[in-house]
C-alpha cells in the first residue's frame, strides 16, 4: 500500500552535510582563509558589502567562503546578519570632496585641480591570461610617490561656478530608510539612491546600458569618478561634538548630462549620481546613469516608457536577494495548486472534446 | 554565534512590535493590505518570510506550533520552518491540527475545522489580487481605495466567455465583508469556503512584498462569481486511497509509468487521524 512521503528532515540534514563537504572541495588542496579572500578577492568582497549594505570586509569575505563564491548567496548571508544588528547611531554625511583618493578621473576635462589619477585599474590592461599567476608568483611591487596634499574639488563644483550645471537642493531632512520602512511609491531621490546602490550590479548595469542604447537616453559624460577613503563621524550627545569613528572606502560617480532647457529654464547641464561602498566603479557609473534617467519628471522631460525611467519597475526589481528568493521558490512543492490546475485542464478538455463530437 | 545570541523567535522586540501593529491594523480592516517594514530573514524571500515574521510576532513560549506546506507536516520547507522556530523559540510542536495554537501554512487550510483561540498564518507570495490585471502597485492601491473592482469581474467574465467557466483553480479571489477584494494566497479554491465564518484568526504575511492582511474570526468572505455561474469548490472526483475520505482535498500520486495513479489526502494529519479512527 502507498505510504505518504516521509523523511524530509533527514534528507535536509544529509543535503547540508554534503553541501559542507562540497564547499571544502578536494581536501588535498589547502583551505582558503577568510583573510586571503578579503585581500585577494577584494572586488568580490566590495560587491558583497555594497549589495549587502554592510561595510565589513571580514564578514563579507566569510560570506563568500561560506557561499562557495556565489556572490548573491553571500549578499543574502550579509543582509540576514545585518538585519539583526542594533543601531547605535546615524553618522554625519560623509564629505567625499575630502576623500583621500586612490583613483580620480574625469572624462570631461583634460586636466583639472587635483589632477587625473588612474590608480589600480583594469582599464588599459590587455585582457590576456597571465599564466604566470598559475605558479607561485613573485611579490608584485608598484612605484610610489608622496601624496601631493593638493585639494581634489568636485568637477561638478567647478561647473557650478559658471551656473553651467543645475544646482541640487540642499536639505538637512533625514532621508527615509529602505531597510526600516516599507517601500512606498513614488520614492524620492534619496530612497531611489538607496535602492540602486544596494541593487544587483548586473541589473543596474543593464538598465544603465539600455539608456545608452536609446531607451531613455540622457547623454551622459563621466564628469568624475573617484575612489578612496573618507572619514565617518558621529555626533556624541554626551560630548557635544562629532568624533571620527573610522574610515570607509567609497566609489563616487557624477555624470554630466545634457539638458535642453524648458520654457522657464535656460539650457544647463544636469547630473546623475552614484555612490557605492568599496571599489565598485562599474556599479557607481551604472547607478548614476539610472539615477539620471529616473529624474525625467522633475526635469520636465518626456516619459517615453523606457524601463530605466520607470521607478516602480526599477525599484521593485533591482534587489537581487528578493529576486533570487522569489525566482527560486518555484522549486518548492506546488502539488496542491498543480492538482487544481490538472483538474481544471481535464475538465476543460473533456468539455471541449464532447462539444467537438456533437 | 550560538542560537542564544538571538531573541525569542529570532526577531528583536522592536521589530515584533512593528509587525504586531501591522497585524492589529489588518484585523481592524479585514482584507486590507497593510504595508510593513519586512525584514530580511535567514531564509529566502518567497519561501515563507512573511508567514515566518507574522508567526514570530505572534508566538509566546506557551504556544504549540504546527507548520504545514501543501497540507503536509513533512514537506521539506515545512520541516525547515518548524526547525527554525524550534531552534529560536523552543516552543512545543505538534502535527495535530486540533492541538496546535498556531498553524503556519502554505497553500492549504487544514481539513479539520479550526476553533476559537487558534491562529492560522498563511505564507503569501503575491498579496495583490489585482496584480496580474494591473502590474503597478500605485494603480492597484488606488483601485482598492475606490472599490474599483470592475476589471476583476471582466477578467472572470472573459474566462467564462472563453472556457465556459471561471478558469481560476487556486488563489481564487474573494470579497471580504463586502469591501476589499483579497487574495486568499495560493490555496486551491476547494479551500475557499473555509475562509469565511472561521472561528480562528487568519493572518496573511507577504515578506518580499511587505504586506500583512487578516481575517478576524467569523468574517464574511465571499468568493467572486456571477449569479448564473456560481462559485463551486472543486477537487479530484475520487476518494482517498488510504483513508477513504470523499470530502478531503486530494493529491494525485503517479505510481508507475503505465498511467497508474492513486489519490491521497493532501492533509496528512487529517488522513492519519482517520486511519487511526478506523483502526481503533
Amino acid at each position: 500500500m502507498y505510504v505518504a512521503v516521509k523523511g524530509g528532515e533527514k534528507a535536509i540534514d544529509n543535503a547540508h552535510a554534503w553541501l559542507a563537504e562540497e564547499r571544502r572541495g578536494d581536501p588535498s588542496v589547502a583551505e582558503l582563509s577568510v583573510p586571503q579572500i578579503r585581500e585577494q578577492l577584494k572586488l568580490s568582497v566590495n560587491r558583497v558589502m555594497a549589495e549587502g549594505s554592510l561595510y565589513d570586509p571580514d564578514l563579507a569575505a566569510l560570506a563568500i567562503k561560506q557561499s562557495r563564491g556565489d556572490l548573491i548567496e553571500a549578499v543574502f548571508l550579509i543582509r540576514a546578519y545585518r538585519t539583526t544588528l542594533p543601531r547605535f547611531a546615524a553618522s554625519n554625511p560623509v564629505e567625499t570632496a575630502k576623500m583621500a583618493v586612490d583613483r580620480r578621473i574625469s572624462a570631461t576635462f583634460k586636466d583639472l585641480p587635483g589632477g587625473q589619477i588612474l590608480g589600480p585599474t583594469f582599464d588599459y590592461t590587455h585582457r590576456l591570461l597571465d599564466f604566470k599567476l598559475m605558479a607561485e608568483g613573485e611579490l608584485p611591487t608598484a612605484p610610489t610617490a608622496p601624496a601631493s596634499g593638493e585639494a581634489v574639488p568636485h568637477v561638478t563644483g567647478l561647473l557650478a561656478q559658471g551656473g553651467l550645471i543645475q544646482p541640487e537642493p540642499q536639505t538637512d531632512e533625514m532621508p527615509p530608510d529602505l531597510t526600516r520602512e516599507p517601500l512606498e511609491l513614488p520614492a524620492n531621490r534619496a530612497l531611489r539612491q538607496q535602492a540602486l546602490t544596494r541593487g544587483d550590479e548586473g541589473f543596474v548595469l543593464s538598465l544603465a546600458y539600455s539608456t545608452q542604447r536609446g531607451y531613455g537616453r540622457t547623454h551622459a559624460f563621466v564628469g568624475e569618478l573617484r575612489i578612496g577613503r573618507v572619514g565617518v563621524s558621529v555626533n556624541i550627545p554626551e560630548l557635544g561634538f562629532a568624533v571620527e569613528i573610522g574610515e570607509i572606502e567609497l566609489t563616487e560617480c557624477e555624470t554630466v548630462n545634457q539638458f535642453t532647457g524648458s520654457k522657464t529654464e535656460p539650457p544647463q547641464f544636469t547630473r546623475g549620481y552614484g555612490l557605492v561602498l568599496g571599489q565598485s566603479e562599474r556599479k557607481a557609473i551604472s547607478v548614476s546613469l539610472v539615477d539620471r534617467a529616473l529624474r525625467w519628471a522633475e526635469l520636465g522631460e518626456d516619459f517615453i516608457g523606457a524601463p530605466a525611467q520607470d521607478q516602480e519597475f526599477v525599484l521593485s526589481h533591482c534587489d537581487n536577494v528578493q529576486a533570487t528568493g522569489f525566482l527560486e521558490h518555484i522549486k518548492l512543492p506546488h502539488y496542491v495548486d498543480f492538482q487544481a490546475e490538472l483538474e481544471l485542464i481535464r475538465r476543460l478538455r473533456s468539455e471541449a472534446i464532447a462539444e467537438a463530437a456533437e | 554565534m550560538t542560537d542564544q545570541a538571538y531573541n525569542f523567535a529570532y526577531l528583536d522586540e522592536q521589530t515584533k512590535r512593528m509587525i504586531r501593529r501591522a497585524i492589529l491594523k489588518a484585523l481592524a480592516i479585514p482584507g486590507y493590505q497593510v504595508p510593513f517594514a519586512s525584514r530580511e530573514m535567514p531564509m529566502p524571500y518567497g519561501w515563507g518570510t512573511g508567514g515566518v515574521q507574522v508567526t514570530a510576532a505572534c508566538l509566546t513560549p506557551e504556544d504549540r506550533l504546527k507548520v504545514i506546506d501543501q497540507g503536509s507536516d513533512d514537506t521539506t520547507n515545512a520541516v525547515s520552518i518548524r526547525k527554525f522556530f524550534q531552534r529560536t523559540a523552543g516552543v512545543a510542536i505538534t502535527e495535530k491540527t486540533a492541538e496546535a495554537t498556531l498553524i503556519q501554512t502554505r497553500h492549504r487550510i487544514p481539513e479539520t475545522a479550526l476553533t476559537q483561540g487558534q491562529i492560522l498564518v498563511y505564507q503569501v507570495p503575491i498579496p495583490e489580487p489585482l496584480r496580474f490585471i494591473e502590474p503597478r502597485e500605485t494603480e492597484t492601491r488606488k483601485m482598492h481605495e475606490l472599490e474599483e473592482y470592475g476589471l476583476m469581474h471582466v477578467k472572470l467574465y472573459e474566462d467564462i466567455a472563453r472556457h465556459g467557466q471561471i478558469a481560476t483553480s487556486y488563489a481564487y479571489p474573494v470579497r471580504v465583508e463586502g469591501r476589499y477584494v483579497m487574495d486568499p494566497s495560493p490555496i486551491p479554491k476547494f479551500d475557499n469556503p473555509k475562509l469565511g465564518g472561521n472561528a480562528a484568526i487568519q493572518l496573511f504575511g507577504a515578506g518580499r512584498e511587505q504586506r500583512i492582511y487578516a481575517l478576524p474570526p467569523y468574517t464574511d468572505v465571499v468568493s467572486l462569481d456571477f449569479d448564473d455561474h456560481p462559485f463551486t469548490a472543486t477537487k479530484a472526483d475520487h476518494g482517498c486511497n488510504i483513508c477513504g475520505s470523499i470530502h478531503s482535498y486530494l493529491d494525485e500520486v503517479i505510481t508507475d509509468d503505465q498511467g497508474g495513479r492513486i489519490f491521497v489526502c493532501s492533509d496528512t494529519d487529517f488522513c492519519a487521524e482517520r486511519q487511526q479512527g478506523t483502526a481503533a
